[in-house]
């Protein structure tokens, strides 16, 4: 009988499963609750040479915390392959950390399966207020008029690094502003088995930073201001090819870069078979594969013509990493306890400096730490002509398209076959009809 | 190394040259091509991480351990280890002992649902993982969240899914390989007073074992090397080997040498295991597949 | 089918050992009797109603939603769409259609060929060693080598093997044989099909080689001393005894091996990580995309759903068409 019984019970068990599993999602709380306010469990991103460096620099800052505070914070390091699906089958199911990182370009996508807690003015205020932050960080926190869908945690851009050996060799005296000089310059550290620039084709987040800046540099977007798909304008087709054709044309990156995802264009770098890369804050991998600071130098991305600044004087993405709340946390106040403690300018400090980043709060900015050259280079960037990527609902899916529709190109670049105006409208065209429509 | 000057002793009929000399070439080259991989991971394990990143050549020229120690440092891969020891074990056990049950049931029974149940469970094999990845969280997550049974990001959760997986094919099998075990047998044992269960496991279980230990290889494996489930149902504490290697392909680089040394050290002792078992696997699936 | 097939054997088997069951059944045990079957069935039923139809039975609810980001924090809000994600899926003039249906056609072209040259080696390697000869066990022992790796580890060490400036293919093809005039791309562009082809040989293939070498071992060892005197040589008793006598071995294996094939994840996703390129777009990999990727559950529930319900036809028709050619040769 005991077997019937146990028969029973998983019956019972299973049809109320389904039931509930019917009813959908387990996201019972809308607006969080203190039921738990002595722990919060906090996913990490990866962000520094692998999963336990981030556990050693993150572990005694959180202890810290307890110290402060009495709540103990569960750390998880999520690397970057699992974080976007951890999140969304956190966001379905409802059970998900406290606290995480995402990258700030998902902030928007993020914001729009409202599971985010809004950072509205009662919030900031929570946390030491808006103000704190730097304004091009700020702007990428989710869709504009919105209450942000999360903070900003850590900033990062991009810039050229150059290798300074490659480029005395050949006689090159300081790097290239424009891009007309870059492939100049390409041209002239090009040969022997040597190439001028690296890029990693099969990157699909790294081609959409890259055709986005030039897109902004002809003076297009991909999305229009109300937020609808628009790839195959003149501007961002001549972006696209313009990326595309420091391979097909220029010849100044090597073939092999097409299949490049696993940041091959790095190490190439460090083994001087490439004298320059279009990177955000690569210092720290760049001596992890053993080279020393003075070996490279940065120096800003480059424009169409003139200085960086803003608007078609772009020449960078506004990269990093925001910290945001589950809505339906178990110990709202702690979580935002948490944030407020690591967006303090004492926290920033330290956890930027390990990381090699750039506060995106003011006044730990002004730390001596973020004033060698290269860190210099990366804040002006970010202050004066760092643009956030589109903050649209569909911008993973935007990355997905276009991003795939770039390694297209390259690959063709790569086996020889021209790009042309046509090539790169017909694949733009093909993944904006991919979109959503709307 | 096939030699076929050896006279085969038991063949009916002495083998022409043509058919010794295409054994040997398709063997040797059967045996490159599988090997090849194996030899790059073993190369590549003992290189320095320029060396690996850089152009491939066959012999390392400069050998180093130091990747056999690192793998520990770079992601805590014992513990993942562990996990994937625990869960694919556990999934194992559970899934052969409940094959055995219901292969049990269809080969000695005949009851209302029989054709109904082994055609279904056969055509759950087709069902693309992907289709029944989120509701099969969002049950876990409601039946936690009813019962306080935590299934989601525990190894409980997975040793369930993976058990599953391996369940159709295992019962298919051991269905064939039951009904070849003579009937005689466990109706003789119920004479002698032995329940359903009692004949079961005093004789149709040892008569069938390597038929069983054919599953429960195929159900190690199985459950050893799935990625996409284990990906999102776990945490950093029940991470599985599977998804736990990916960790050293980081954010800046990819340690290539240790991830082949990692490989190695984690394959050999299933590898061993495996090889143990190969002279029952190879009986074992005769009889299950052949009838 | 070849499960029901081995079901009506083993019920006439049972039917013939044990004739009088039926009468001789005794009051106090019949509904023991009666019960039991289903009791040792139970916990199967119900794992398996739990993992595989129940959700299976959501998803295909939700293919008939618009379950967006905009709705997966609450699945019930997600409005119904109808057969909208079907009608976009099965419109093979508009993008999304007509990439389903080119990454249809290249997974059934992949399984094919897949399918074919597994099963070709698993055969000839398994009557090669069909004769035991010096060193066979060793050499059984290494042929089941890639079945023991786990997945990752196998196919990232062939994701290496396949870069083109660094990886050991281009280095003996390009490097020392000179065979191409510039080093081939294996993992982006047309060849990534030839690649993954490779990797998924090289894995699948001693599954083959294991059953089928276990099905020669049924083969009476009569049979062929009959054929030896008649005159028929080692190649001849292969093409006459050996391979129809794998014909039963062979209607099981081809179709498990088929489905797997068709329905693998893990090899695509390892070796070119998020996106495929197109030619090796296979349709495990486009459903994660369209799914997980772009977050958009109901199209890619949609998709799934029309996979499923085309294995099942396959499946169907394959198993009518084997047990029919089966049932002509047993009379």
């Amino acid at each position: 009988m005991r077997r019937i019984r146990a028969a029973a019970v998983g019956a019972v068990t299973l049809s109320f499963a389904l039931t509930v599993a019917a009813c959908g999602g387990g996201s019972s709380g809308t607006e969080g609750s203190n039921e738990q306010p002595k722990t919060l469990t906090y996913w990490a991103s990866n962000q520094g040479a692998n999963l336990e460096v981030d556990k050693k620099v993150l572990q005694p800052e959180l202890d810290k915390f307890e110290k402060e505070t009495g709540i103990e914070v569960k750390l998880e390091v999520v690397p970057w392959a699992d974080l976007l699906n951890r999140i969304l089958t956190a966001t379905t199911s409802g059970q998900g950390p406290d606290v995480l990182n995402i990258g700030n370009t998902w902030s928007a996508s993020l914001q729009s399966s409202g599971a985010l807690l809004p950072w509205d003015a009662k919030n900031f205020e929570a946390i030491g207020g808006k103000d704190r932050f730097v304004e091009s960080a700020l702007g990428s926190t989710g869709v504009q008029g919105q209450d942000p869908a999360a903070v900003p945690l850590y900033s990062m851009a991009y810039a050229l690094y150059y290798n300074k050996r490659m480029f005395a060799d050949a006689g090159v005296e300081k790097p290239p502003a424009t891009w007309e000089e870059l492939a100049e310059t390409g041209k002239k550290l090009s040969g022997n088995g040597k190439w001028g620039l690296g890029a990693e084709g099969s990157n699909l987040s790294n081609n959409i930073h890259q055709v986005f800046v030039l897109a902004k540099q002809h003076g297009a977007d991909f999305f229009t201001p109300e937020g609808k798909a628009d790839f195959t304008s003149d501007g961002a087709v001549a972006a696209v090819r313009q990326y595309v054709d420091l391979m097909a044309k220029d010849k100044i990156v090597a073939p092999g870069n097409a299949e490049y995802a696993q940041n091959q264009s790095l190490s190439d770098f460090a083994k001087d078979k490439t004298a320059m890369v279009l990177w955000q804050t690569a210092s720290a991998t760049f001596e992890s594969q053993g080279m020393s600071e003075d070996e490279w130098g940065v120096a800003p991305a480059p424009v169409q013509s003139g200085e960086p600044g803003p608007g078609k004087a772009t020449n960078s993405m506004v990269a990093g990493i925001n910290m945001a709340v589950f809505k339906n946390t178990k110990n709202i106040d702690g979580a935002k306890k948490f944030v407020r403690f690591m967006t303090s300018d004492e926290e920033q400090v330290v956890l930027n400096k390990a990381y090699g980043s750039i506060p995106p709060v003011k006044a730990a900015q002004q730390d001596p730490a973020f004033n060698t050259p290269s860190l210099t280079v990366l804040r002006e960037t970010l202050a004066t002509s760092a643009t956030a990527l589109p903050q649209v609902p569909e911008e993973s899916q935007f990355e997905t398209v276009v991003g795939t529709a770039v390694k297209e190109l390259f690959a063709d670049a790569a086996a020889g076959r021209a790009v042309t105006d046509d090539s790169v409208r017909a694949e733009l065209e093909k993944a904006q009809q991919q979109m959503p429509k709307k | 190394m096939p030699d076929p000057a050896v006279r085969r002793p038991r063949s009916p009929m002495a083998a022409p040259r043509s058919f010794l000399w295409s054994r040997r070439v398709f063997l040797t080259l059967l045996t490159v091509f599988v090997l090849l991989p194996v030899y790059v991971m073993i190369s590549s394990s003992l290189k320095p991480l320029e060396d690996v990143s850089g152009k491939f050549e066959w012999l390392p020229s400069g050998l180093t351990v130091r990747p056999y120690f690192d793998i520990w440092e770079t992601v805590p891969l014992a513990d993942y280890f562990v996990n994937s020891l625990i869960v694919a074990g556990a999934a194992t056990l559970c899934s052969v002992t409940i094959a055995v049950f219901a292969a049990y049931a269809v080969s000695r029974y005949s009851f209302r649902g029989k054709r109904v149940f082994t055609v279904t469970v056969l055509s759950t094999q087709m069902f693309p993982g992907i289709l029944f990845l989120l509701p099969l969280f969002l049950i876990y997550v409601n039946i936690g969240n009813a019962t306080g049974i935590a299934l989601f990001g525990s190894r409980g959760g997975l040793i369930l899914t993976y058990l599953t997986f391996s369940l159709p094919f295992s019962i298919w099998m051991l269905i064939g390989y039951f009904d070849s075990v003579p009937r005689d047998l466990d109706e003789a044992a119920k004479v002698d007073g032995c329940g359903p269960l009692g004949a079961l496991f005093r004789v149709i279980v040892p008569a069938a074992i390597p038929g069983i230990v054919a599953v429960a290889v195929y159900a190690f494996m199985t459950a050893w090397g799935e990625v996409l489930f284990a990906s999102v149902m776990t945490n950093e504490t029940t991470r599985t080997l599977a998804v736990g290697l990916q960790g050293y392909a980081t954010q800046n680089d990819v340690y290539w040498n240790q991830v082949m040394a990692a490989s190695l050290v984690v394959s050999l002792p299933v590898v061993a295991g495996f090889l143990l078992l190969q002279r029952y696997l190879v009986t074992g699936l005769t009889a299950g597949a052949v009838k | 089918m070849t499960t029901t097939a081995a079901l009506d054997a083993g019920e006439r088997t049972a039917r013939k050992n044990d004739p009088g069951a039926a009468p001789r059944k005794r009051r106090s045990g019949r509904l023991r009797r009666i019960a039991l079957p289903y009791l040792l069935l139970f916990p199967a039923i119900l794992l398996e109603l739990l993992v595989h139809l129940v959700p299976m039975v959501i998803g295909v609810v939700v293919s008939f939603k618009e379950l967006t980001q905009f709705y997966i924090r609450d699945w019930g809000t997600a409005p119904w769409a109808g057969f909208d994600n079907y009608a976009m899926s099965l419109d093979f003039d508009a993008p999304v259609g007509e990439a389903l249906l080119k990454s249809f056609l290249t997974t059934c072209l992949f399984t094919v060929v897949s399918v074919g040259l597994c099963w070709m080696l698993g055969v000839a390697a398994a009557v090669f060693m069909q004769e035991s000869f010096r060193g066979r066990g060793f050499l059984r022992t290494i042929f089941l080598v890639p079945y023991a790796l786990p997945v990752y580890a196998a196919v990232i060490t062939w994701s290496f093997m396949f870069q083109r400036d660094n990886g050991l293919v281009n280095h003996v093809l390009h490097d020392q044989l000179g065979l191409t005039a510039s080093p081939p791309f294996w993992l982006i562009g047309d060849n990534s099909f030839i690649a993954l082809l490779v990797v998924s040989v090289w894995k699948g293939w001693p599954f083959a080689f294991l059953i089928i070498m276990a099905g020669l071992q049924n083969i009476p060892r009569d049979v062929y001393e009959a054929a030896a005197l008649d005159g028929a040589g080692v190649w001849q008793q292969v093409r006459r005894i050996t391979l129809p006598a794998l014909r039963p071995v062979n209607q099981v294996l081809v179709l498990v091996l088929f489905l797997w094939t068709f329905n693998d994840f893990n090899t695509p996703f390892v070796l070119f990580g998020k996106a495929a390129p197109e030619a090796a777009d296979l349709i495990s990999i486009h459903i994660y995309q369209s799914s997980f990727q772009t977050w958009n559950f109901g199209t890619g529930s949609a998709m799934s759903v029309l996979l499923l319900l085309f294995l099942l036809v396959v499946t169907g028709v394959y198993l009518w068409l084997t047990s029919r050619g089966r049932k002509a040769t047993d009379a």
